[in-house]
This record gives structure tokens, C-alpha cells and sequence, in this order.
């Protein structure tokens, strides 16, 4: 028994070390944000302390570098995950509410139509997406989440019907006998069942969209609009020298709501990412 | 008996009627979803296929020429390359993500001391997105190469084996996750009864609990295959590509290009008159996702079938 116990303190220490040693790149980007540009690169790993040390200047010259203002990108990056997340949550577990209620031949087509989106890679449609968003005026951020709602729905629209099947079918007949309408049976009885899953399909969504950078990037207007991917793709892609002391303070800037977002919900987090992927 | 009948009868008429008015508002529930799954997919992607087959620069200048994309793509030295690249690539992370990923997820389920503090940290790097990963490592892989006069743009090996490392830093958490739910879902009478029966820890692990989290590691695998695969931001971000190779005849071959890479590239880093090739590629590399997705779900259901 006091040798398991040992070997469990062991295991504990060994995966302490490790659990380190994974967070020291998070580190390094902290430590260069606050370094001088010409230090980055010869002294990546040192403390930026003394001549190296560059106090907040990484941080005011990173707001406006690249000719356009991070916090516009910041900006429109919080419209399009907010936004695209709210249509994508709304209108798929509406249509998955009817598609598994009706189940009519159409209904089972859209769904099996979704089912199968879900194996086709971007690459596919990113020419002719990009083209048939840019004909419809989908191209700002404002009606950007048109496309996310119409590219992201087979996921969605695929674990929402998984879930309402899975309620049975009395509650919602005792509500219609009441005399409630669909509308109403399906905002009051139906939305408050579906909780679980709504938070699971949001992270997923979150997470995608707040990270994606190829789709707005060919799709939206990239003269006035940028997001954070883009921007910090921009800086490195099209600059010769490029101060990475800059860079490295955006990326920080990037990752720390992303952190905070994840230290508060980490729980649902987790389970919404195992949902999604035992699933899809 | 009579009376469930009965009651049966009855539920059929309401969930009748019930399905009867939901029908009636197909405009709120269904409409606005299928529009937009129109114009975000469907669309696209039947006219993604028919460019396939057409000479084409805008989506409105195309002409049908039949199957001679395909055969431009197929002879592309930059595509097959690419494509074997990606293969590789995907075969070697899944060894290297899966392997310590089921590690540390049956270690931290056998109840160690701050098992919930180490799961976050592993966990964490999977929510950065993949072009603010690339930029973190570049600057890593750049701040450790140029001690020796070097960089990770220079040799097309430190790419490859950099690309790895960035993989695993990103996805050895996420499959943790689906790999600590597989081995929670195991009876622990079950791991116990192999114990009073005299097996040790090794066989426990291969005859017992191996076997029983087989469906997570079904999963893992193939999300590992398709995940490198489908890599692109990491790849654009690390190395795009880079170092280069200028052939003899005149092509170029860029050393760490993978599959999605060379297809964005052949869309709109080249001249406009290949993007007919560009779309026939983006076919073939769709087809080859999908026949992945239908080997995984034959797998699964396989599985199903025998429990």
C-alpha cells in the first residue's frame, strides 16, 4: 500500500514537471511582449531585463502597427463570434426542433444534407463561398454571420437533433393541450430543456469562430475589416522586417480574453469539446 | 394491455396534431436555417464542382472542359508532393499526439494529487487559434535555431519536426479530454475482479482497460488523421511553405507545403488561369476527407455491432 502511495506522489511530481515545461511557450510570449524588437530574436528566452526591457511600448505601438488599429479588429472579432454564435444557436436548434418533430422526407434531406457538411473540408467551397458571399453583400462583419449560420449549421443542426429526440415527446404534447401554440411550446418548454446542449454547441462555436482566419479573411472586405487572426497574420505575412516585440504583445493580447474565458467555464468547456468530437 | 393500447392511440393523435401545427410555422423554424445552409454550403458547393470541370478565373467567365483539371492536378509535381507531405505528416502526429495523450489521461485518472490543475494546463493550448500558435513557435523554434546561425525557414526537417511539436503542444490536451472520459466510463469492479485475479499492472492495462476505451481511441485516431489532413493555419503560420526547392524543369517545390496549403496557394498565389486546377484539387482533397469520415464511421459502427 506505501509503495502505491509513493508512486502516486511520484506520478504527481513527473506530471508537475511536465504540466511546466507546457506552459513555458505561454511564458516566453509574456516575457517578449515586454522585450525590445532587437532582442526577441537573439535573446528569446531571457528575462527582459535592463537595455532589453521595453516597458509598455510593445503594447502602444502594437495598437495602431500595421497601418490599422487592433482595437477595430479586436472589435469586429467580438461582433462576428457574438453575433455569428447567437443566429447559429437560435436558428439551428429551432430547424432541429422541427426536423426531428415533423421528420418529412425534406426534413430528413436537410439533415442528412448537414451530416454530410460536416465531412467536406473549406477548401472545397472557399472559392465559390467567397464569391457567392461577396455577390450577396455578405462581405462586413455585420451580415458575415449569415455565412457562419449557413457553413456551421451541419454540426449544430446534427447534436441539436440528437438532444431532442432524446425528450420525450408527452411534455410538449401536455403544452399543446394547454393551448399553447408551436412558437410558444417551443421558447417556453422546449428552449429551457435544451440548455445543456445550447452551452455545448456555443463553446464549440466560440471557439471556431473567434479562431478562424481563413473564411473571414477571403470573405470579408479586407481593406476596411479585419479580425484578430487576420491582423496578426498580416503583421508577420506582409511586412519585411517586422518588429515580433509588437507582434508578440498582440498575440498576448489576443490570448489573455481567451484564457479568462476558459479559467471561468473550463467545465463546460471540456464537456462541450467532448460532446463535439465524440459526435462529430 | 387494453389500456396501454389505448393510451397509445391517443399519444399518436396528439404528437399528430402536435407535428400538424408545427408544420404550419416551416417558414420561422426551417426557413431562415435552410436559406442560409444554401448560401453557406449547398450552393457553393455544387458550383465547386462543376468549376471543377471548367477553365475559369471569376466564378462568371467559366467554359466546360471536361476532365483536363483533374489531369492537371494529378500531374502537378507540387500536389503529389504535398500530398505524400500531408500523409506523412498525419501518421506521424497521430503516433506522437495519441501515444502521450493516453499517458497522461490514465495517469491522471488514477486519483494523484492536483489531477484537476494538471488537466487545465494541458487542455489550454487547444483554445489559441492555429495562426497565433504558428507565430508563438516560430518565434520559439527562430530564438533556439539562430544560436546556431539558423532558422526553421532554412531546413525543411526542423519544419517538418516543428510542425509536430506545435501539433502535440496544441492537440495532446484535446484528446486527453475524449481519452479521461473513455477510461472514467469503465466499472471499476471490472479493473478490480482482474486484480484479485492476480493480474498486474501491464496486464490490467492491455487485456483489461485497453479494450474497453477502444471506441475513444477509434475516435482519437481518426481525428488525429483528419486534423493533419485538413492542417492549414499552423502550416501557413510556421513555415508557409518554406524552404524551397527550384527543380530543374522550372517548378517549384515548397519542402513543408501541405495538401490545403498548395490548394489556397494554386487558387490565389498563382496565375489565375490554374484556378480550374485549384478547384479540381480542392475536389480530390475533399474526396479523400470524405473516404476518411466513411472508413471512421464503418469502424464505429462495427464496434457497435459486436457490443
Amino acid at each position: 500500500m506505501k509503495t502505491a502511495k509513493q508512486g502516486k506522489t511520484i506520478l504527481s511530481i513527473v506530471l508537475g514537471i511536465i504540466s511546466i515545461i507546457y506552459v513555458i511557450p505561454m511564458v516566453v510570449v509574456v516575457l517578449n511582449s515586454f522585450k525590445l524588437n532587437t532582442y526577441v530574436k537573439t535573446d528569446t528566452f531571457a528575462f527582459p531585463t535592463g537595455e532589453m526591457w521595453a516597458g509598455v511600448s510593445n503594447f502602444t505601438k502594437g495598437m495602431t502597427f500595421g497601418n490599422y488599429p487592433f482595437a477595430s479588429s479586436a472589435w469586429y472579432s467580438v461582433l462576428i463570434t457574438v453575433a455569428s454564435t447567437f443566429l447559429i444557436l437560435l436558428f439551428t436548434s429551432m430547424a432541429a426542433w422541427y426536423i426531428a418533430r415533423v421528420d418529412s422526407k425534406i426534413c430528413r434531406i436537410i439533415y442528412y444534407l448537414c451530416v454530410f457538411s460536416m465531412v467536406v473540408p473549406f477548401q472545397m467551397v472557399m472559392f465559390t463561398l467567397a464569391k457567392t458571399a461577396d455577390t450577396l453583400k455578405l462581405n462586413t462583419p455585420w451580415t458575415i454571420p449569415v455565412v457562419y449560420l449557413g457553413f456551421g449549421a451541419g454540426l449544430a443542426i446534427f447534436m441539436f437533433v440528437g438532444f431532442v429526440k432524446s425528450i420525450p415527446l408527452e411534455i410538449e404534447e401536455a403544452a399543446a393541450i394547454d393551448g399553447a401554440g408551436p412558437v410558444k411550446t417551443y421558447f417556453q418548454v422546449v428552449l429551457p430543456m435544451m440548455k445543456p446542449t445550447m452551452i455545448s454547441v456555443g463553446i464549440l462555436e466560440i471557439m471556431w469562430v473567434w479562431n478562424d482566419y481563413l473564411l473571414p479573411y477571403l470573405v470579408l472586405d479586407r481593406t476596411k475589416y479585419m479580425t484578430i487572426p487576420i491582423h496578426i497574420q498580416f503583421l508577420k505575412g506582409s511586412y519585411g522586417t517586422v518588429d515580433l516585440g509588437a507582434t508578440m504583445a498582440l498575440i498576448l493580447l489576443s490570448i489573455i480574453p481567451v484564457i479568462v474565458f476558459y479559467l471561468l467555464c473550463q467545465k463546460h468547456i471540456i464537456k462541450g469539446v467532448a460532446a463535439g468530437a465524440v459526435k462529430g | 394491455m387494453s389500456e396501454t393500447k389505448k393510451s397509445k392511440h391517443t399519444a399518436g393523435k396528439n404528437s399528430s396534431n402536435l407535428k400538424d401545427q408545427i408544420r404550419r410555422w416551416w417558414w420561422l423554424f426551417l426557413l431562415p436555417v435552410t436559406l442560409a445552409f444554401v448560401i453557406g454550403f449547398i450552393w457553393p458547393f455544387l458550383q465547386g464542382i462543376y468549376l471543377s470541370f471548367c477553365k475559369f478565373k471569376t466564378t462568371s467567365d467559366a467554359t466546360f472542359i471536361g476532365l483536363s483539371n483533374y489531369g492537371r492536378a494529378l500531374s502537378d509535381p507540387t500536389f503529389v508532393h504535398s500530398f505524400w507531405y500531408s500523409a506523412l505528416f498525419a501518421v506521424t502526429s497521430l503516433v506522437f499526439i495519441n501515444i502521450p495523450a493516453f499517458a497522461v489521461a490514465y495517469a491522471l485518472t488514477q486519483d494523484i494529487k492536483f489531477s484537476n490543475l494538471y488537466r487545465t494546463v494541458f487542455f489550454m493550448p487547444n483554445l489559441i487559434g492555429g495562426i497565433v500558435l504558428g507565430y508563438i513557435w516560430s518565434m520559439i523554434f527562430d530564438g533556439i535555431l539562430s544560436a546556431y546561425n539558423t532558422s526553421i525557414l532554412l531546413n525543411s526537417t526542423y519544419g517538418f519536426w516543428g510542425l509536430i511539436i506545435l501539433i502535440c503542444w496544441q492537440q495532446i490536451g484535446y484528446m486527453m479530454i475524449i481519452y479521461i472520459a473513455g477510461l472514467q466510463a469503465i466499472p471499476t469492479d471490472m479493473i478490480e475482479a482482474a486484480e484479485i485475479d492476480g493480474a498486474n499492472g501491464w496486464q490490467t492495462l492491455f487485456k483489461v482497460i485497453i479494450p474497453n476505451v477502444m471506441p475513444s481511441i477509434t475516435i482519437c485516431m481518426f481525428l488525429s488523421i483528419t486534423n493533419g489532413f485538413k492542417l492549414f493555419d499552423q502550416n501557413l503560420a510556421l513555415t508557409a511553405g518554406q524552404p524551397f526547392i527550384m527543380n530543374p524543369d522550372g517548378t517549384t517545390i515548397k519542402t513543408t507545403e501541405m495538401l490545403a496549403l498548395n490548394i489556397y496557394n494554386t487558387f490565389y498565389n498563382s496565375n489565375a488561369a490554374s484556378r480550374g486546377t485549384a478547384q479540381a484539387k480542392a475536389v480530390l482533397f475533399f474526396i479523400l476527407v470524405a473516404a476518411i469520415g466513411l472508413i471512421q464511421l464503418r469502424f464505429t459502427r462495427e464496434k457497435e455491432v459486436q457490443q
